[in-house]
């Protein structure tokens, strides 16, 4: 349902972080991106969602076309929620203020400054509860642990109803068990809802057990694209770039 | 329906119940917010009406005096230009020493004002006071009272901007000092360092730019506060301001500030550059 034509990214400067590359991401089903810091993830999620323009090629939405034009953009990132690295959330505002963030995109600007609406707050609250956090949506934001604040994150993504997730390294500031919360929350979500997610990490375990299918980015393009089980060794190898001594493998 | 189906169905009508709650209790901390806004906008209102900003008849009497005294300040008359270029000069160097004078009654004091560096709770109130006294005795009566001190001339106002600064910037600077990361100063307590030690390795490179941007703000300020020190013999070009205002020479006065405003221009403009280089 979305994908990428011949797109590359050059960084001013001349620095190529993708070369031109084809793929499509089905819709329902939850890939990862996988990849050592620096291959070319970050690029393929900001080309999705139209942080970075292509340098050449296309990014194309079924149903709207390529993404090139403003409007096409627009409406294409209505429906497109985005979980970031960071949580990215304002500090002093409430849990529940954060995730009417997401609700912007549905907004006039009159109902921007006036307070938001019941149906919206409710649905927000909702949102948390899905996440196990609605007893702290009056809680101010800062107040939160690392995964909690990083889980408001998913119910602002969610609050935006949204039909496409992606998420930029979203347990790369977290401790394992919060990881864990994070990405079983992710997916649960994920699946209950019929959403299309990309998700970049750089854990290979959690990749296995999180993804319907992982697609390896290495120096810019992808190098291994498949189910998770057909992840071995080998393919783990060509993506980090980890040169084994010949009989090492067969010896594991 | 089975049991177990009946208790979610009660579970769901539970977070129904929490849900509608919260909302409850987000609307009445809005209204407070909402009420503190509105509490605010009638007390702003009030001022402006007790001190007749809304009142547009006392504007309708100032339509034909505006007119005139632009007419009047038109065109410029910058014949006397060149007896002009000294006191902006005078200004310009009184505005530098005042900040300087400022920077440095500000550094002492500013430790004693900011809550983690003062010794104890009562230097902590003497230094606030001593603050407040300063910034509340306008450079302008300063002024007055220095040239009764000192006489006439450049210094009695750069004491004056000096004392008065004094007031705000140290405040400024303890406000950057509450703020400094204390993590670095508990890595130089840990090391066994002197309260000198931690203040000048581990606090003063934390906070130096912002200590920076205050005293470039201060100076800008000071720059255009001394035009008025001038206005009470204490130097500058603020004295030609007030002698041409005086005999109702309105072209010359519109020419001074012309030349005051190119150089506010530069000194903001030298600021700015200041500023980028001490990022």
């Amino acid at each position: 349902m979305l994908g990428l034509q011949q797109a590359s990214v050059t960084y001013p400067g001349g620095r190529t972080a993708l070369t031109p590359t084809d793929i499509q991401f089905a819709e329902g089903q939850i890939t990862v991106l996988l990849g050592p810091s620096g291959a070319g993830k970050s690029s393929i999620l900001r080309l999705l969602n139209g942080l970075v323009p292509p340098s050449q090629g296309a990014v194309v939405r079924k149903g709207i076309g390529s993404l090139e034009q403003p409007l096409a953009m627009r409406a294409h990132r209505l429906s497109t929620a985005m979980i970031f690295q960071q949580h990215h959330l304002i500090g002093r505002l409430t849990v529940l203020d954060n995730v009417l963030l997401g609700r912007l995109g549905a907004w006039s600007w009159l109902q921007t400054i006036l307070p938001p609406s019941r149906r919206d707050r409710l649905l927000s609250i909702a949102a948390l509860d899905r996440v196990g956090l609605a007893a702290r949506a009056l809680d101010r934001a800062d107040g939160l642990s690392g995964g909690e604040q990083q889980r408001v994150g998913i119910a602002r993504a969610m609050a935006q109803r949204p039909s496409i997730i992606l998420a930029d390294e979203p347990i790369a500031s977290l401790d394992p068990a919060s990881a864990e919360r994070m990405l079983g929350d992710l997916r649960r979500i994920c699946c209950d809802d019929g959403l299309t997610a990309i998700v970049s990490l750089h854990q290979v375990e959690f990749a296995r057990r999180f993804a319907d299918r992982i697609v390896g980015v290495r120096h810019g393009g992808i190098v291994f694209d498949g189910p998770p089980a057909a992840l071995d060794d080998h393919a783990v190898d060509q993506i980090y770039g980890v040169e084994r001594p010949a009989g090492a493998l067969a010896a594991e | 329906m089975s049991a177990e189906a009946a208790h979610d169905a009660m579970n769901a009508h539970d977070a129904m119940i929490s849900h509608d709650a919260m909302i409850a209790r987000d609307d009445r901390s809005r209204a407070k917010r909402l009420f503190l806004v509105a509490s605010l906008a009638v007390v702003v209102l009030a001022s402006m009406w007790t001190t007749g900003v809304l009142d547009p008849e006392r504007f309708a009497d100032a339509w034909p005096a505006i007119a005139q005294i632009s007419r009047e300040m038109f065109p410029p008359d910058f014949r006397r230009a060149s007896q002009w270029a000294l006191p902006l000069l005078d200004t310009f160097t009184m505005s530098i020493s005042g900040t300087a004078l400022a920077v440095a009654l500000a550094a002492p004091l500013s430790l004693l004002a900011a809550r983690t560096t003062t010794p104890s709770m009562i230097h902590y109130r003497a230094a606030r006071l001593l603050l407040n006294l300063l910034r509340s005795i306008p450079e302008l009566i300063m002024g007055i009272l220095f040239v009764a001190f000192v006489g006439f001339g450049s210094l009695p106002g750069v004491l004056a901007l000096g004392l008065h600064s004094a007031g705000m910037v140290a405040k400024f600077f303890a406000e950057s000092i509450e703020h400094a990361d204390p993590k670095p100063l508990e890595v130089a307590r840990a090391a066994g360092a002197t309260p000198f030690q931690i203040i000048w390795r581990a606090l003063l490179p934390q906070i130096l730019p912002q200590l920076a941007d205050t005293a470039i703000y201060r100076w800008e300020y000071n720059f255009r506060a001394s035009t008025v020190l001038g206005a009470v013999g204490a130097g500058g070009i603020g004295f030609e301001l007030i002698s041409s205002l005086r005999i109702l020479d309105y072209a010359q006065v519109s020419a001074i500030i012309i030349c005051i405003f190119v150089c506010v221009t530069i000194v903001d403009g030298v600021g700015a550059l200041l500023r980028e280089r001490l990022e």
